[in-house]
Order: structure tokens, then C-alpha cells, then sequence
């Protein structure tokens, strides 16, 4: 395969279900070795895009090839070439952890003689080694999901697409997959991966954000942040968060009003002209108050700012 | 809700409530309690304990010892007392998959006896949360994940109960929704509904007014999340450079550096005392002559404190199931 060559090339990909645009008109490319991440609500066509690249749905108009391979053309031959992996994992729970590793070694034709020398390295790399003999029901979710992700990779495909794989996973279970995927970069595994979790998606090199089918933003995490933000944003501290909220949500400067933590996140167009007018408006109704700060927006404040154009914010408001 | 249940006892009262199974201890000598009018989240590993313990409250599983009272009822006593004052949602929720998005929401909204006018206000406010808009005749089992986690969220808040029971309710569900039922959750707890939710998202243990870590059916931590991170051990520190692989494998080595985390184009390294260390890990960077934009002293976030709470905890992670 040509190392120059992008891993993943799509050109104004669309997928029609009836009347429904799923996925409209979507351009880009993931390159060699890089943690590619899908952001979007649900329902923005995130999975529909996946499932297209992994050859397993058609797609309506457009053109994208995966390792070079048209999958329009040859989706058997991409299937080949990938690794895929969803939120549901796909083990036979009811086979033994090396049953299930032998099953996905024949199943990507992976060549007998290498069969117990790549099964011990996905056991090693998942941390289940002298476990293999276990009950694959048997094990906690994080290992499992190590585990799925070692048997979507033993025919040790050049490309990985994962659909939401850490889905309900427990925080310190996410940080030890994200170290297998850092080690499957390190070894020039292209990485292709959706998430809601917006810390994730700060380990990804570059963002595709996507809403109702389209591509609304398109970077690295951090220039997502420093671009696309729409407004800038005051952290204000006070106390009790409910009526201070309502109030904010309701004031016309105010784009956007969110709880984080024991301070409220508000968008607003012109940070240090608003703060001594926020200060004012909540001293008036014997707000506690504590510091107002104009703050740098996270990725989720980005991803609200960019999806929630679609006028739910404000119905709710309401 | 009264001003008058505001001030009233806690809602939830968790004391040394203990559940085996088999042999392993879910749930042991746990106590806590939650005020009407505040959200209180728990944390804590898979097999921590945290589904047994809603499941508990909830009145589907007996505890094996200690007490509970939920809404002034013993959940040992009066199981179905309990259960008239609560609202639980289990991570399955069991929505109709044959009927649409509006039946499955009239059927509980019937089910829970909520008035028909309430009903209305209640359904546009939480069918626009949940961005349904479009969706509202579309059958349940048409509806990606996500969205069927929506669903099932809707109706389980489709009433208002003096308790609300949540596990990991927003599973798959992004982040618009998320925040937007998190304003739904804070609109419940001004009227003085007392909710206990666990969440896999640590963002949003830091909405919550406390924070409960569970860990073998412990809790190890219990506090408002600002005080959580006061009592953070040490400090972290955080590296920002055009390469971050090799500040990991630089930094990995150093005897100040705890353990070090590569998140994104930041190398996060967890140290005894950031302000010592800051200069060694400086000096060894520039030794090693990797290049790097800055290098600086963070606040800790949840997420940092569990890993580092679970780690330090003297029994290793192992692969068994729990619960």
C-alpha cells in the first residue's frame, strides 16, 4: 500500500433512506496513522458513514475509497483491509476468551501458522493473559471491550473503525483503551472513531463534527476550539445555580446557559463588556456571587455552540 | 413541592446497606443520604456497585442487610410506598418497540397517573431536550441507540415523583441532549426532587451538587465536587507539544512523574507536588531536547481523581465481574 496516500478518501458521500438524508454531501480524508474522530447528536449520520466505509452499506451517491479500495465498487475486498468494532462488541459470550480469538482468526483468514502467535499477542496486549480459558460471559465490560477490540484487529488490518466503543465504559477502563489504541497508532493503524465523550475526542488528532448529515466543523481539538466557537464564554460562579440559571437563560445577551459544575458557562458575544452586566443582573436578585472569568471553551462547548443551532436551547428555555 | 419539603428529612437515607451475591460483597456497609433538592451522583468502576444499590432503592432487589428509607419509606418494609414516590430508569429501559415515540410516552404518562395538561407541557419540553421533534411518530425500534436512551429518559421523567433514581441515563446520548436534560434535572431540583444518579461520564459528576466514588461496593469518597478536587494528592501538570508521544516516553521514566497520560496533543503527568516537580520535568524535557509549547499546572478534574482514588486502592483491578 502507498504510505502517501490518504487511508480514508471521501468525496461528497450521500446516503438517502426514502425521503431521509442521512449523510449529505460529506467530504474528507483520514490520513495514514492518525486518530480520526466523528462528533455529532444522534441521528447526525455518524454510524451511517462508518457502516458505508466498512462496506457493509450502500451507499446513495459520491465516492469514497478505504485503503485505496473503491467501497462502492468492492466492498468485500475493503472488509479485508479493516477492522470494526461497535458499541455492542459482537463476542459469543458463551465461548471461552481464546474460543473467541480463534473464531476471528478464521473468520479474516489469518494464516494457521500465525494463529497462536497473534492470539497471544492480543491476549498479552489486552491483559488477559493465563486467562484465556476463561468464560468470555465471565469477564467485566472494560475487558470485554479490550478484548473485542484485539479480535477486530488480529488480521492486523491497516485501518480500524470504531463506532462508539467505549459507550458505558467506566473512566479508568476508557483511559486503558485509549493507551491500546495509542499503541495500534503507534504501530501506523489508522484510527477512525465515533464518541460522545467529548475528553475522548481530545485524544484524537483531528475532528470531523457532524449535524443532520453535514460537516459543520473541521480540525484539530484545538483548532476547533480556537475557531470555531461561536461567541465567547463567561464562567460564573454562583449560588443557588437553579434561579441564577433560569435568569441568564432568559436575559437577551445571553446566547447559551449551562450548568458546570458549581458555576454556570454562558455564551455571550462580548465577554469582558457582559461580565459587569451579569454581575449586576444577579446582585439585583441577591444572587450569591462568586468570581466571573471569561474562560477558553471546551470541545463540548464548541459542539453545543455548532449542533444546537436547531432551536432546542431556546424551546426549552422557555 | 412545598417550601415545607424542602426543609423536610433527606429523601434518600442509605444506612449500612449490604448485598452479596455469591461471593462477592456488591454492596457493603454503604451509607448515605441525599436532601430533597440536590443531585447526587455516583461514580465508580464497573462492578463497583452502583447498579445494585439503585436497583436496591428502587425496590427490586432486597438488601441482604443494613436500611434504607426512600421518601420516608423503608424500602425493607414498605417496598411499594417506596415505589409510588420514585421514579427509577435501569440502564434498559423498557420501551414498546411497536409503538411510536408519542404512545410510548402517553403509556407511561398513564401509567404514572400524570394529568393530561401537565402532560403536554411536560412532553414539548422534553421531546425539544431530547431533539424528537421529527421523530415523534417514528416507531421505538427504529430509533438509533441514542435516541432510545432518550426515550427511555423521557419517560421516566415524564412524571414528578419526590425521588428520582437514574442509571447512567445519558449512555450514547451527545452532548446537546445531555446538557439540555441536565437543565431538565436542575428545573426538578428547584421544585424539591431529590435525584440519585450514577454516570460513566465524569463531566457530569462535576454537574452534580455531591459526588459519591464507589469501589467494591464502598464509597471511598463522598463530597461537592469542588472539595473532591481540593483534596486531590499532589498535582498535575500538563505538557502541551507538536509531539506528544515523545514527551510521554520522556516524562514516562522520570522519578517525579506518578504516572503520565497522553490525551490528545497533552501529555497529562500526575506528581506528588507540582510545584517541585514542575522545574525537573522541565529540565529533563529540555535535556532530552524534545520541544514543547508549555508546561503548566492544572486544577485536577473528577475524572483525574477517580483513576488516581481506584488506583491507589491496595486490591488490583481484575478482570472477574463483580455484579
Amino acid at each position: 500500500m502507498n504510505q502517501i496516500e490518504p487511508s480514508v478518501v471521501v468525496q461528497n458521500l450521500t446516503k438517502r433512506f426514502g425521503d431521509f438524508v442521512a449523510v449529505d454531501s460529506v467530504s474528507f480524508e483520514a490520513r495514514h496513522g492518525e486518530i480520526f474522530g466523528f462528533l455529532g447528536p444522534n441521528g447526525s449520520g455518524k454510524s451511517t458513514t462508518i457502516r458505508i466505509l466498512c462496506g457493509l452499506l450502500r451507499l446513495s451517491s459520491g465516492r469514497a475509497t478505504v485503503a485505496g479500495i473503491d467501497v462502492a465498487r468492492n466492498p468485500e475486498a475493503v472488509r479485508q483491509h479493516i477492522g470494526y468494532m461497535s458499541q455492542k462488541f459482537s463476542l459469543y459470550n458463551d465461548l471461552r476468551v481464546a474460543e473467541n480469538l480463534e473464531f476471528f482468526a478464521g473468520m479474516y483468514s489469518v494464516p494457521k501458522n500465525e494463529i497462536p502467535a497473534r492470539i497471544a499477542w492480543a491476549l498479552k496486549m489486552a491483559g488477559l493473559e493465563g486467562r484465556d480459558q476463561n468464560p468470555t460471559s465471565s469477564l467485566a465490560v472494560g475487558w470485554k471491550q479490550r478484548l473485542a477490540l484485539r479480535c477486530a484487529v488480529l488480521h492486523r488490518p491497516p485501518i480500524i473503525f470504531l463506532d462508539e466503543p467505549t459507550s458505558g465504559v467506566d473512566p479508568v477502563s476508557r483511559r486503558q483503551f485509549w493507551d491500546l489504541i495509542h499503541s495500534m497508532v503507534g504501530e501506523g493503524v489508522t484510527v477512525f472513531v465515533t464518541t460522545h465523550y467529548m475528553d475522548e475526542a481530545e485524544y484524537c488528532n483531528r475532528l470531523v463534527m457532524l449535524d443532520r448529515g453535514r460537516i459543520v466543523a473541521m480540525g484539530t481539538p484545538t483548532e476547533l476550539k480556537s475557531q470555531h466557537m461561536k461567541g465567547q464564554l463567561l464562567m460564573i460562579e454562583c449560588e443557588p445555580l437553579g434561579p441564577a440559571l433560569e435568569l441568564l437563560q432568559t436575559a437577551p445577551e445571553v446566547l447559551d446557559a449551562a450548568v458546570f459544575g458549581n458555576g454556570i458557562h454562558a455564551v455571550v458575544a462580548d465577554a469582558p463588556a457582559m461580565a459587569p452586566k451579569i454581575r449586576e443582573l444577579l446582585s439585583a436578585r441577591h444572587l450569591g456571587l462568586g468570581r466571573i472569568q471569561q474562560i477558553a471553551p471546551s470541545l463540548e462547548d464548541v459542539f453545543v455552540s455548532l449542533t444546537a443551532a436547531r432551536g432546542v436551547s431556546a424551546e426549552v428555555a422557555a | 413541592m412545598t417550601s415545607a419539603a424542602m426543609s423536610s428529612n433527606p429523601a434518600i437515607i442509605v444506612s449500612a446497606l449490604g448485598k452479596q451475591f455469591g461471593d462477592v460483597r456488591a454492596v457493603d456497609q454503604l451509607s448515605f443520604d441525599v436532601q430533597p433538592g440536590e443531585i447526587f451522583g455516583l461514580v465508580g468502576p464497573d462492578g463497583a456497585g452502583k447498579t445494585t444499590t439503585l436497583r436496591m432503592l428502587a425496590g427490586v432487589l432486597t438488601p441482604d442487610s443494613g436500611s434504607a428509607t426512600v421518601a420516608g419509606h423503608d424500602i425493607r418494609v414498605d417496598p411499594e410506598g417506596a415505589k409510588r414516590d420514585l421514579s427509577y430508569m435501569p440502564q434498559r429501559f423498557g420501551l414498546y418497540e411497536d409503538l411510536t415515540v408519542d404512545e410510548n410516552i402517553r403509556f407511561y404518562a398513564d401509567l404514572f397517573g400524570v394529568r393530561r395538561k401537565e402532560r403536554e407541557e411536560r412532553s414539548a419540553q422534553l421531546l425539544a431536550a431530547a431533539g424528537f421533534a421529527e421523530f415523534r411518530r417514528h416507531l421505538a425500534r427504529n430509533l438509533s441507540g441514542g435516541m432510545k436512551q432518550k426515550l427511555g429518559l423521557v419517560c421516566a421523567l415524564i412524571h414528578t415523583p419526590r425521588v428520582i433514581l437514574l442509571d447512567e441515563p445519558t449512555n450514547g446520548v451527545d452532548p446537546v441532549s445531555r446538557r439540555d436534560f441536565w437543565r431538565i434535572l436542575y428545573s426538578l431540583i428547584a421544585q424539591g426532587v431529590a435525584i440519585l444518579t450514577s454516570t460513566s461520564y465524569l463531566d457530569e459528576a462535576e454537574r452534580c451538587q455531591r459526588v459519591g466514588l464507589l469501589y467494591r461496593g464502598r464509597m471511598l469518597f463522598c463530597d461537592r465536587p469542588e472539595e473532591l478536587k481540593r483534596r486531590f494528592p499532589g498535582g498535575v501538570i500538563v505538557v502541551r507539544s507538536p509531539d506528544p508521544e515523545r514527551v510521554r516516553t520522556a516524562l514516562s521514566g522520570a522519578d517525579a512523574a506518578l504516572r503520565v497520560l497522553l490525551v490528545g496533543d497533552r501529555v497529562h503527568v500526575f506528581v506528588d507536588d507540582a510545584k517541585r516537580r514542575l522545574g525537573q520535568l522541565r529540565v529533563r524535557l529540555d535535556a532530552a531536547k524534545i520541544s514543547y509549547d508549555s508546561i503548566e499546572q492544572v486544577a485536577p478534574s473528577i475524572e483525574d481523581l477517580f483513576v488516581s482514588a481506584v488506583e491507589r486502592e491496595p486490591v488490583a483491578e481484575s478482570p472477574a465481574k463483580a455484579s
